[in-house]
């Protein structure tokens, strides 16, 4: 009995633990390759860049900028967004787009997506927080599914006298890991990653063109999660440690200690 | 935790490699990657009179223009093939109809050698005419065959004096001719008319305008634009859809181009085995001034006409492309029967809500780009949870008292079973 109250208190330590730490905050920011210091100007050409990461670019107002960062199932992505102003302007409208694999656009959560910077401010800065990423949807849902995500910032509204006047952008793409509370049935067999048919054929064919050009070759660092993963395990295990505890207990309550009562010893 | 994580992502990403390995060896499809083409670049320069002038950095227009050309030439990437065109170079004279054709070759599309290339450009001395369009549609015609990007980077300081050839509308049709061309343009004045025009330039083939005001913007700038042409990009195959299911093109995963006119219907078709997903995106690019709101439709659709899903965009305001997508899984064959086994044909019809700005020419279409993956289908949801599994503390509230309840159930039945026990 006295076994059982200790494991059981561990395992309930262990449960309050596990919650918290499986809400971990998002990746730290990516070591190996420098930050990109241009930008794509289509989807086509979209310049990957890794979650964490700050990319700049030297632009013209007016292009439209593309970058593209990928994002895993159970993540909240946030782009964050600076565009750096010459220094005699008039009244601008900036806007940060983000679109998915399927080049659907996706909403923002919250975030000022569009901002008008007045005449003369130096810089202005847009966010957009997406919603979480599932690992599966219905196909007549356009929910965010694991894979590529384009951003595209750009000019909306600028006055024809500041066209092509340079600009210099700045984008970061994070991620919140929202845990297990996002954690839905399904998987898709590939991420959302354009061109991946292509891309799986060539590995499977052994091509050994190797910088040969794709239309996505994003991943996560960690590569893409399997999707089985969760801490609904965990809740759900701790229950049912919980259960046979308590089980226990009812059980002992109700059964007594040791023999019935009025029975002769030796009987 | 994490190491289960990686545990099982290293067991899917073996069982992923053993499929793929085991995947036949599929045909060769459109779209596909040509690493061995290599870029192209063409430096289009303006060497027309007013060149001459003195407002770049103290200096003039061309000696900015040659700084940096020759900065340029020291930089230009090893893969990329480099040629020089210059438009208003050797006419000085009066006569309009022989000043807008003067646009000639410096130093051709090809490997390059820097030092014939800086010599050629030490040569060029300000003359005559702008004729833009004529040396756009020469330019074009200078590219080699190979299915690497093309890049125009055209450099001027005046609108083009050659009119009714207007450069706007032969960029378009350089554009439409499939070559898969794009002109980046760069202004040295801040006029409102060369703005306007090497803008609406740029637009018409998804390239950018910048305007430029000091030389090390200017060398900054092309060199920024020919490293660009160095990345390898993916050259969409070029297609052209049907205006009904029945006559349509049949697609493989890959990346597709077409032109699709104002108010007109594209029609492509795809076959999805059992068990495969389709997923398909279009992007529709405004390549000219239309009205400010737009959409596009794709819809995907069975052969009689049933439609199964449908991606929609809509839009406002200022903008290069409008896009959307969609994914179809067909599910697996339930049984062994030939037809049910058979590779469905998916109709994909894509439709786009643009319209023209008044005085804009409709003809050629819009380009649209059109991505085309099959990809083995999605393991569907039994649950909304994962599993079917929970969290949170009312579940575990649940758990416990539903286990005390049953202990209880459980001491009282077995109390009973030894009282009838002990009373036998």
């Amino acid at each position: 009995m006295r076994i059982a109250t200790v494991t059981g208190a561990a395992l309930l330590a262990l449960g309050l633990a596990a919650g918290p730490a499986a809400a971990d905050s998002s990746p730290s920011p990516a070591a190996g390759s420098p930050a990109p210091s241009s930008a794509g100007t289509s989807f086509r050409t979209a310049t990957e860049i890794e979650q964490g990461q700050r990319a700049t670019a030297d632009a013209s107002a007016g292009d439209y900028l593309y970058w593209s960062f990928p994002a895993d199932a159970g993540q909240r992505p946030t782009v964050r967004a600076t565009v750096k102003l010459p220094d005699t302007h008039a009244s601008q409208t900036w806007q940060v787009d983000v679109y998915d694999g399927l080049r659907r656009r996706q909403a923002c959560q919250y975030g000022a997506q569009t901002r008008t910077a007045a005449a003369g401010t130096s810089s202005v800065e847009l966010a957009c927080v997406l919603r979480t990423v599932r690992a599966w949807s219905e196909p007549w849902a356009n929910d965010p599914l694991p894979g590529t995500y384009y951003v595209r910032l750009t000019a909306l509204d600028l006055p024809a006298a500041d066209l092509g006047l340079p600009v210099g952008a700045e984008v970061r793409a994070d991620a919140k890991d929202m845990g297990g509370a996002a954690a839905v049935d399904g998987s898709l067999s590939e991420p959302l990653v354009p061109g991946i048919a292509v891309t799986s054929r060539q590995d499977a064919a052994d091509d050994d063109s190797g910088d040969s050009a794709v239309l996505s070759a994003i991943e996560p660092e960690d590569g893409w999660s399997s999707g089985w993963w969760s801490d609904r395990w965990v809740w759900t295990g701790i229950g049912g440690v919980l259960a046979a505890l308590a089980g226990i207990g009812g059980y002992a309550l109700t059964r007594g200690s040791g023999r019935p009562r009025g029975v002769p010893p030796g009987a | 935790m994490i190491t289960s994580k990686r545990l099982a992502a290293g067991v899917c990403a073996l069982l992923a490699a053993l499929t793929a390995g085991l995947a036949l060896p599929a045909p060769a499809s459109a779209g596909e990657p040509t690493g061995e083409d290599a870029p192209q670049v063409d430096l289009v320069l303006d060497v027309s009179g007013s060149m001459r002038t003195k407002d770049i950095d103290g200096g003039t227009r061309m000696a900015a223009a040659k700084q940096a050309f020759n900065e340029v030439l020291d930089a230009t990437p090893e893969e990329v093939r480099l040629g020089i065109r210059t438009l208003g170079a050797d006419y000085p004279g009066d006569d309009r109809a022989t000043g807008c054709k003067d646009t000639a070759q410096l130093y051709p599309v090809g490997p390059l050698d820097r030092t014939e290339a800086k010599t050629a450009v030490a040569t060029l001395t300000p003359t005559g005419w702008t004729p833009i369009g004529p040396a756009l549609l020469k330019a074009a015609g200078d590219f080699g065959s190979g299915a690497g990007s093309k890049r125009i980077v055209l450099i001027s300081d005046g609108e083009d004096t050659c009119q009714p050839l207007d450069p706007c509308e032969v960029a378009r049709e350089i554009a439409a001719k499939g070559i898969g061309l794009t002109i980046d343009t760069l202004g040295l004045v801040p006029s409102t008319k060369l703005r306007q025009q090497l803008s609406c330039i740029a637009e018409a083939t998804g390239g950018t305008y910048t305007s430029v005001q000091h030389t090390d913007e200017l060398t900054d700038k092309v060199s920024q634009l020919v490293e660009r042409a160095a990345d390898p990009v993916v050259v969409p195959a070029a297609t052209e859809g049907a205006d009904r299911c029945a006559a349509a093109p049949t697609l493989e995963s890959g990346l597709y181009t077409d032109r699709v006119e104002f108010g007109q219907q594209r029609w492509y078709r795809v076959a999805v085995a059992p068990g495969k997903e389709l997923r398909a995106s279009v992007s529709v690019s405004a390549d000219r001034a239309v009205a400010p709101s737009y959409g596009v439709l794709l819809r995907a659709v069975t052969a009689p006409g049933r439609e199964i899903v449908r991606g929609e965009a809509a839009g406002d305001g200022r903008t290069d492309v409008v896009s959307t997508g969609l994914r179809y899984p067909k599910a697996e064959a339930e049984s062994d029967d030939a037809a049910e086994e058979a590779a469905e044909t998916v109709c994909l019809e894509v439709t786009h809500s643009f319209s023209a700005a008044s005085g804009v020419k409709t003809t050629p279409g819009l380009p649209l780009e059109l991505t085309v993956d099959v990809v083995d289908g999605p393991d569907d949801a039994s649950d909304v949870a994962s599993f079917g599994l929970g969290r949170g503390w009312w579940l575990l509230g649940a758990l416990v008292v539903v286990g005390f309840l049953a202990g209880l159930v459980w001491g009282w039945v077995s109390r009973w079973r030894v009282a009838v026990w002990r009373t036998n």
